[in-house]
């Protein structure tokens, strides 16, 4: 297989040929087949397409959580797909921020303390009273996630994945379970995090008006892109019309 | 075709085959053991019933002088009495060739022709005596076989001190000698001590006995009053030597036999209850964990429109295959371990035969507990779970809420890192969880501490008996009591180093409506050689003045130091006294009555009486020391110490005191069952935590800490509350295994603790190792999808 030369300097993923059979024989399903993509650094990103046709498992590849079957997946110049374990988990506690449509906070620690778990093992983190006030929660630091809305959570879960100065974030439907005004929100505080902190971000929707808001659209069906598109016009996420 | 719901529901029971398997065998183990032991008792008391019935054991024994043939007829016409006979009982001493210490035997005659009336034999070996021969004898089974004697052999036996070569005729076996000890001792030793059965005519040539007897044995018909029936005897027979008619219950082998069914129904009432309660609890505590981590699917079925009866059937299903499979294999154990146990029982207990069964109750309670707590177990949640709206189960979950913690944990200070804050707030969180969690645990090691501690108290009953009660070498007893010429003449034999006289006396103590058939004790007032001591396992030096009584027998007579005891001395004159108690001791073994021997002899009119000695002997001339014991004619018995030792603890490590090991088997299960389902469950609750610790960049070490921590945490808080909960279940279960025979002390023994501790340790660390790996194998992605 031909491999392109190391990624240039501004690109933060170069995706080669990448495929993923989930069980073998006949019950085997393909979620990803053949994917080539680049993600330009700092660049905010949104994946859009209908349920089912691999989004979660591109995500996933690229946040270090799975491997392809085939195909390559460089992060700057490293390649994820050859790295072991130890270094899979190197990677996310140091580069990665994982955003999830549940929110997967620890209930038995509060706003502040979530986001300390990550800051205690990062390496320049922010402090995690920076990054609650950078999504806008420096009055509930002190609060449990039982004591915090869904949208709210979600800010604390996106604090919690920026603290430690990620160079890319991950969001998989990150609105998938608020109402549309927080989601604006939430989408608004990513917006905030990508222009103040230069991380890439990307996020996986299938709610088609949030490419509004992104420097690249990437439309995805069947386990396969179908289209980019380069968004000239972005808008801030308060425009989108849902 | 299966339901859905039911294919879900063996889905289910397959993905959690590891965690349903463990609590299954706990079930089956506390279940297993109740079965077990019933199938015991009821074995024990229906064999022995029948074995009774087949061979007509007698229901009064009257020992006499000697009495005439008539007299039968007078004791025939007591009422109630059903048949009568006259025979001729004694003792006997056989002279095997290999032996230098005589063996000490019982003589019995049977009638010339026929089958004895009453206290028939099973004719095991060889043929019945043929009634013209005065010769021929039938001996006793069990020694036969200790002694690798056949019918035909012959037999030199010195009967009433007649010194004469006997011919096996055949080889028996008796329901009065179903358990026998040699003389004066407690454990039974096949090997020193024999049965002989003969003709009447001949025995009574022996005994000069002819036309005569010197033991009448009744049975009685039903209805019969045995205390109105002893009563008559007794005044027949006053005038022809009687030293006072006695009921089964007091016959030697029925009442060991009586006494081992008696304490394993005790220890069968009180031990297999504490097992099946703990194996109860745990289940009723991981059904509860285990249902309410199927929170959103009970509430996605409700939202399906499953009511909440179909819901609960499939949960309760769930539960019952778990809790009724555990049940049934317990049984099924239950029963296979009861037969063979049954079958070691007959080593002891020489019956013929052996019917095992089990009270059909025994698995129903069996069953029903394990299906009442797992039921319970799972209601209780369901019902909380069935309050929720269904459309809970369409939102993400609300987390649970921790505020409540934060202020405790934020004191215990900013050394915290965010993982151990995490472990803090759990446990202080969720007090109900970490409280049960930390009491399954407690408990489970609560049972194997009180096993382990009532293990070394079997040891220190065999170890403070002979290293400190008993140190003497050899016990000699007389045929009758002699005078102190006696023990003179056994302290000049070559190799004697010290000898302590002692008097044995029969008697029936009484206080009020509690008695108690048994023997004063006659010591020196300082003994040497055989003790009393109290629980500081000091010497109690006996005195004049008073009985010191053992604990088990203060506790049989409800007496206390101060109080007078009523003392009918069943032998020589039989005079009737009071004597006053003024002391109690700890005996583990037997049940004593001391009192000092001149006083005694004081008070039996007889001074200068001595029954036996204990002796201390350079062992370099033992060979010489029993030649000359065999050789004289006045000495009825001698014990050696070290066989006695071993027979006791031979007895200790079989029957009821072999169960010991049975159970602390189980203990040992129950307690790793508990601790690694402790471990399970808290991974099941934290998987997605964990999960997402990963994702977040945590190595399988950090993920892992968070776990562990816990369930160290838990394992810690665990083991001082087993230790003092094991305390006071120490207690209960050494109740449950003392006998008449011996009490199993409860000492605060360090080692078991440590035991305990260990084997708490050692089950943690291995169900941490396990957990360990499903935590390094964790689907990140899997479970971040599920939502809880
Ligand atoms: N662990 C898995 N095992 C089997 N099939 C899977 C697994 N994960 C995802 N799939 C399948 O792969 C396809 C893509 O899934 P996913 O990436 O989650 O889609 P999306 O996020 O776009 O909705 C789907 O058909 C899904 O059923
Ligand atoms: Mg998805």
């Amino acid at each position: 297989m031909s491999r392109r030369p190391t990624a240039r300097k501004n690109e933060a993923f170069v995706v080669n040929s990448v495929s993923r059979v989930f069980g073998a024989g006949h019950t085997a399903v393909h979620a990803l087949r053949g994917v080539d993509l680049d993600i330009p650094e700092s660049e905010l990103v949104v994946l859009l397409g209908p349920s089912g046709s691999g989004k979660s498992t591109l995500l996933n590849i690229l946040g270090g959580l799975d491997r392809p079957s085939e195909g390559t997946v460089h992060f700057f110049d490293r390649d994820l797909t050859a790295m072991s374990d130890v270094e899979l988990t190197h990677y996310r506690r140091h580069d990665v921020g994982f955003v999830f449509q549940f929110y997967n906070l620890m209930p038995s620690l509060t706003a502040r303390e979530n986001v300390e778990l990550v800051t205690e093992i990062a390496d320049d983190p922010m402090s995690s009273g920076e990054a609650l006030a950078l999504v806008g929660l420096e009055e509930r630091t002190d609060h449990f996630p039982a004591q915090l809305s869904g949208g709210e959570q979600q800010r604390v879960a996106i604090a919690r994945a920026i603290a430690k100065r990620p160079t890319v974030v991950f969001c998989d439907e990150p609105t998938g379970a608020l109402d549309s005004q927080t989601g604006q929100a939430v989408l608004r505080v990513l917006q905030d995090v990508n222009e103040e902190t230069g991380a890439t971000i990307l996020i996986v929707t299938h709610a088609a008006a949030t490419a509004a808001m992104a420097d690249r659209v990437i439309d995805f069906a069947d386990g396969q892109i179908r289209d980019v598109r380069i968004n000239e016009h972005k808008v801030s996420a308060e425009e989108i019309e849902w | 075709m299966l339901s859905p719901l039911d294919r879900k529901l063996l889905r289910d029971l397959w993905r959690v085959k590891g965690q349903a398997t463990a609590i299954a065998a706990v079930i089956a183990l506390g279940v297993m053991l109740l079965v077990m032991m019933d199938g015991l008792v009821n074995s024990l008391q229906e064999t022995k019933d029948t074995y009774y019935e087949r061979h007509r054991l007698a229901d009064v024994f009257a020992p006499v002088k000697r009495a005439p043939d008539r007299v039968l007829d007078d004791l025939k016409a007591i009422p109630g009495v059903s048949a009568v006979v006259g025979r001729v009982n004694g003792a006997a001493l056989i002279d095997l060739p290999a032996q230098e210490v005589p063996i000490r035997a019982q003589v019995v005659s049977l009638p010339r022709s026929g089958d004895p009336i009453l206290n028939g034999y099973r004719l095991a070996e060889g043929r019945r005596i043929d009634s013209d021969r005065d010769n021929e004898v039938l001996l006793l089974k069990a020694f036969a076989d200790a002694r690798g004697l056949s019918p035909g052999d012959d037999l030199t036996a010195t009967i009433n001190g007649a010194r004469r070569i006997y011919t096996i005729a055949g080889l028996a076996q008796s329901p009065e000698f179903v358990y026998t000890t040699p003389p004066g001792e407690l454990a039974p030793d096949d090997a020193r001590f024999a049965v002989l059965w003969m003709n009447k005519p001949a025995l009574e040539a022996l005994y000069d006995l002819d036309g005569a007897f010197n033991e009448a044995i009744l049975a009685l018909g039903r209805g019969a009053k045995l205390p109105a029936v002893l009563g008559q005897a007794d005044r027949i027979l006053r005038g022809y030597g009687g030293t006072g008619a006695y009921g089964l219950e007091d016959q030697v082998s029925n009442r060991f036999l009586s006494e081992e069914i008696t304490s394993l129904r005790a220890s069968s009432r009180g031990v297999p209850p504490i097992f099946l309660g703990v194996a109860a609890f745990l289940l009723n505590i991981v059904v509860s964990r285990m249902i309410q981590s199927e929170r959103s699917q009970i509430g996605l079925l409700k939202a399906f429109g499953y009511g909440s009866a179909a819901v609960s059937a499939h949960y309760l299903k769930f539960i019952l295959v778990i809790a009724v499979g555990g049940a049934v294999a317990g049984c099924l154990l239950g029963i296979l371990a009861g037969v063979n146990v049954a079958g070691f029982y007959q080593t002891y207990y020489k019956f013929p035969f052996l019917l095992f069964r089990v009270d059909p109750a025994a698995f129903l309670v069996g069953i029903l507990v394990s299906v009442a707590a797992a039921s319970a177990g799972g209601i209780f949640v369901l019902r909380g779970v069935f309050v929720l709206a269904p459309a809970t189960a369409m939102r993400p979950p609300v987390p649970a809420d921790y505020s409540r913690s934060a202020g405790v944990v934020r004191a215990l200070g900013r050394w915290l890192d965010q993982p151990s804050r995490m472990i803090a707030r759990r446990l202080i969180r969720q007090p109900g969880k970490s409280v049960t969690a930390v009491l399954s645990i407690a408990a489970g090691m609560a049972l194997s501490v009180a096993m382990l501690t009532l293990m070394s108290g079997f040891d220190r009953t065999v170890r403070v008996n002979f290293s400190l009660v008993d140190r003497s070498d050899v016990t000699v007893t007389f045929a009758e009591p002699l005078s102190r010429k006696a023990v003179h003449e056994l302290q000049s034999i070559k190799g004697v180093v010290e000898v302590e006289p002692f008097r044995d006396v029969d008697v029936v103590l009484r206080n009020g409506l509690h008695a108690h058939r048994g023997a004063i004790s006659g010591r020196v007032a300082e003994p040497r050689l055989n003790r009393a001591i109290d629980d500081g396992t000091n010497t109690i030096f006996l005195r004049r003045d008073g009985l010191i009584l053992s604990e088990a027998l203060a506790e049989t007579l409800h007496i206390e130091p101060g109080e007078t005891l009523t003392v009918e001395v069943r032998e020589g004159r039989r005079p009737i006294l009071r004597l006053p108690v003024i002391g109690v001791t700890e005996a583990f073994i037997g049940a004593p009555a001391y009192l000092q021997l001149d006083a005694l002899n004081r008070v039996l009119g007889e001074p200068n009486r001595v029954s036996g000695s204990y002796l201390r002997t350079d062992s370099i001339y033992n060979d010489h020391i029993y030649r000359e014991l065999k050789n004289s004619p006045a000495i009825a018995g001698v014990s050696l110490t070290d066989d006695t030792r071993a027979s006791l603890r031979k007895l200790l490590d079989t029957g009821a005191g072999a169960m010991r090991y049975i159970m602390a088997a189980i203990a040992a299960i129950i307690t790793f069952g508990i601790v690694y389902n402790s471990a399970r469950i808290a991974f099941a609750e934290r998987e997605q935590e964990l999960a997402s610790l990963r994702v977040m960049g945590f190595t399988r070490g950090e993920a892992a800490f968070v776990l562990l921590g816990e369930l160290a945490v838990i394992t810690f808080l665990a083991l001082p509350i087993g230790s003092g909960l094991g305390y006071y279940l120490s207690h209960a279960v050494a109740a449950g295994f003392s006998t008449d025979l011996y009490r199993i002390p409860v000492m605060f023994d360090p080692a078991s603790y440590g035991s305990a501790i260990i084997a708490v340790l050692i089950a943690a660390f291995l169900s941490g190792w396990v957990v360990k790996r499903d935590v390094d194998h964790l689907d990140m992605v899997a479970a971040l999808k599920s939502r809880d």
